[in-house]
C-alpha cells in the first residue's frame, strides 16, 4: 500500500464512507480513530441515536458475527469493545438528554460459588456493543442480589453465567425463586457459560442458553422484539 | 540422573496421569464457592484420599490441588497471600501419598490460570504474571513437588509468563492447554500455533498438550493437530469424561469408564505418551484406562471419522486450522 492511501483524514470523508471507515476501526479495535468519528458525525448534525445504531452497532455487528462464527476470538473481540466504550463515552450522556430509545436492559452477574467473569464480561461488552444498557453484578451472586437488581433495575432481562459444573445448577434456584415470587415471566431470562448445553438451559426453565456472546446478543435482541410485539399486539 | 518422568516414558513407554481433582472433591463434599486449595489445611485426610484414588487406581502421576493456588485466584476467598503456603501444603500431602506407593509415583504441582486478562487486552502485565506463578512455583518445590504443571491455559502470553516463572524456580515443568471454543483455545490458539509456541521457548518443557475443553473427542482431535505439526517433546492428553449433563439438581459427566479407557487407546495412537483425563473423571475411569493402555498394543493414528464414531461427534466443524479468514475485506488502512 502506498503512503498516500495509508493516510484517510476522517473529516475528509463523506457520512457514507466514514461510517465504512469506522467499521474497519472498529474491527481494528482503534479507540481514538473511533472517537474521532464519532465526534464528526455529531458535528455534521447526526442525532446521538443514529451514531450508536449505525456506525457503532453496526460495526460491532460485525465483529460479533465474526466471532460467533470463530473467525475472531476473544482478545479482537476485547480491543472492538474497548474501541466501542470510547465512542459510547461520548454518545451516553447526549443519549440521555435527547431521550432516545432505549434498545434494551440487562442484569447480568455470575452466580453464587463462582468466581469466573471473563465469560460474562465479554457478554456485557457485546450487550453494549449492540446498544444494550448493561448492569453488571459481578461474581458470586447469591439470589438475592439478583432480585433486588431486578426490582431496582426494571431491565428486560436477566443473564446469568456460570464456569463450573457445582455452580451450574444455582441457575435453576434463581429462576425458581423468581417463579415462587410470580415474576419469573416479566422477564427474559438468558443463560451461559462453558459447561452448559441447550438441554441444561431448558431443563433449568431459562429461556435460553446462549453458547457465546455473539448468540447471547443475537438472543436478547430477538426477544426482545418478540417481547415488544406482543406488548404492542396486547 | 534421569528425571522420573524420563524414566518411566522409556521403561513404560506411556504414562497414564490422573482424572479430576475439582469434580471429585465436590462429590467429597466440597460445597461451590468454596477454594479446593483451603481443603489442603482444614481436610488434609480428603486430599490424600483424593490422591491416594488415583495411585491406586494405577496413575503414574498425579497433580496437586493447587489449581487455583495462585494469588490472583486465592484472595478472591480472601486468601490471596497464602499462595505459596497452601502450595506446599498440597505438594507435601502428595509427596507423602506417592512416597509410599510401591512403584514410583510422580508429584505434579498444578498451576492453574490466574484468571486475568494479559496486557494488551487486559489488566494483568507480564511481570506480575510472571510473579505469580512464581510465588506458587516456589511454594510446590518446598513441598516436594517432582514437577511442575501448567494447565487450562487459553492465551500464549500466561503460558510463556508460567515457563519464564518455572525457570526462576528452577523446575522442569509440564503444560497443557485448553481448546474449548471451534477447536482453538477462548484466545484464538490452534495446536499447531501452540506447538510453534512451545517450540521457541526458553525453558522448553518436558512434556506438553491439551487438557479439558469440550469432550473426550475433541481433545483427540487437538492432539492430532499437536502430531500434525511436528512436536519434539512428548505429548499430553487429558480430556473430560464426556460431557456434563443435568439430572435432577446435579452435573455429572457422560462419559462412562469404557468410553475413557478407549479413549486413551486412541489418544496414545494419536500420538500422546502422557494420558489422563480432566472433569469427571475418576478412580474407576482410570483403572478401566490403566487396563486398557496395558492390554492393548498401540496402533496407528485414527482418523476424525473413527473418533467420532468411538467416543462421540466433535462439537465444531473443524480444529481451527482450516483457514478462515476475516470476512472484513479492508478497503484501506490507515497509518499506524
Amino acid at each position: 500500500m502506498s503512503d498516500e492511501e495509508d493516510d484517510i483524514i476522517l473529516s475528509e470523508l463523506d457520512d457514507e464512507e466514514l461510517v465504512q471507515q469506522m467499521f474497519d476501526d472498529l474491527y481494528d479495535g482503534l479507540k481514538e480513530e473511533i472517537e474521532e468519528g464519532v465526534n464528526i458525525l455529531l458535528e455534521r448534525g447526526w442525532a446521538p441515536y443514529r451514531v450508536l445504531t449505525e456506525a457503532l452497532v453496526g460495526g460491532m455487528t460485525i465483529v460479533g458475527n465474526d466471532f460467533r462464527d470463530g473467525i475472531l476470538f476473544v482478545p479482537e473481540v476485547l480491543l472492538a469493545a474497548n474501541a466501542m466504550k470510547g465512542g459510547m463515552a461520548i454518545l451516553k450522556p447526549l443519549l440521555a438528554e435527547t431521550g432516545a430509545p432505549r434498545v434494551g436492559k440487562m442484569v447480568i452477574g455470575t452466580v453464587k460459588g463462582d468466581i469466573h467473569d471473563i465469560g460474562k464480561n465479554l457478554v456485557s461488552m457485546m450487550m453494549e456493543g449492540a446498544g444494550f444498557e448493561v448492569v453488571d453484578l459481578g461474581i458470586n451472586n447469591p439470589v438475592e442480589n439478583y432480585l433486588e437488581a431486578l426490582e431496582t433495575e426494571e431491565p428486560d432481562i436477566l443473564g446469568m453465567s456460570a464456569l463450573l459444573t457445582t455452580t451450574m445448577p444455582y441457575m435453576k434456584v434463581v429462576i425458581d425463586t423468581m417463579n415462587e415470587k410470580g415474576i419469573r415471566d416479566d422477564y427474559i431470562v438468558l443463560v451461559g457459560g462453558a459447561p452448559l448445553n441447550e438441554e441444561f438451559g431448558k431443563a433449568i426453565g431459562a429461556d435460553a442458553y446462549c453458547r457465546d456472546a455473539a448468540v447471547a446478543v443475537e438472543t436478547a435482541k430477538e426477544f426482545v422484539a418478540r417481547k415488544h410485539n406482543q406488548m404492542a399486539a396486547g | 540422573m534421569a528425571h522420573i518422568l524420563h524414566t518411566l516414558l522409556d521403561t513404560q513407554g506411556w504414562v497414564l496421569a490422573d482424572g479430576a481433582t475439582g469434580t471429585n472433591l465436590f462429590n467429597m463434599g466440597l460445597e461451590a464457592g468454596d477454594a479446593p486449595e483451603l481443603w489442603n489445611e482444614t481436610k488434609p485426610d480428603a486430599i490424600r484420599a483424593l490422591y491416594k484414588g488415583a495411585v491406586d487406581a494405577g496413575s503414574d502421576l498425579f497433580l496437586t490441588n493447587s489449581f487455583g493456588g495462585n494469588r490472583a485466584r486465592l484472595k478472591l476467598h480472601d486468601a490471596g497471600d497464602r499462595a505459596r503456603e497452601l502450595s506446599r501444603i498440597s505438594a507435601e500431602l502428595g509427596r507423602e501419598i506417592a512416597d509410599a506407593a510401591d512403584r514410583p509415583v510422580i508429584v505434579a504441582g498444578s498451576v492453574g490460570p490466574t484468571g486475568e486478562i494479559m496486557q494488551p487486552m487486559g489488566e494483568l502485565t507480564h511481570e506480575a504474571a510472571v510473579e505469580m506463578f512464581h510465588e506458587q512455583a516456589e511454594g510446590l518445590k518446598e513441598g516436594g513437588a517432582d514437577l511442575l504443571w501448567v494447565e487450562t491455559i487459553s492465551a500464549a502470553e500466561e503460558f510463556r509468563a508460567a515457563a519464564e516463572a518455572f525457570a526462576l524456580a528452577d523446575m522442569p515443568w509440564c503444560g497443557t492447554m485448553s481448546f474449548d471454543t471451534a477447536g482453538r483455545t477462548m484466545m484464538g490458539l490452534t495446536a499447531p500455533h501452540m506447538v510453534k509456541m512451545v517450540n521457541k521457548l526458553p525453558n522448553p518443557p518436558m512434556a506438553f498438550g491439551a487438557n479439558c475443553g469440550v469432550g473426550a473427542s475433541d481433545l483427540l482431535r487437538t492432539v492430532l493437530g499437536f502430531a500434525s505439526a511436528g512436536p519434539t517433546l512428548p505429548l499430553i492428553a487429558k480430556g473430560n469424561a464426556g460431557i456434563p449433563k443435568y439430572h435432577n439438581g446435579h452435573i455429572h459427566y457422560d462419559g462412562t469408564p469404557e468410553l475413557m479407557a478407549d479413549y486413551a487407546v486412541l489418544a496414545r495412537d494419536c500420538g500422546a505418551s502422557i494420558i489422563g483425563g480432566c472433569c469427571g473423571t475418576t478412580p474407576d475411569h482410570l483403572q478401566k484406562m490403566r487396563a486398557a493402555l496395558e492390554t492393548t498394543p498401540k496402533g496407528s493414528a485414527p482418523t476424525l471419522d473413527a473418533i467420532a464414531a468411538a467416543l462421540g461427534g466433535f462439537s465444531s466443524e473443524d480444529d481451527g486450522t482450516s483457514g478462515k479468514t476475516p470476512t472484513r475485506t479492508r478497503r484501506r488502512r490507515r497509518a499506524a
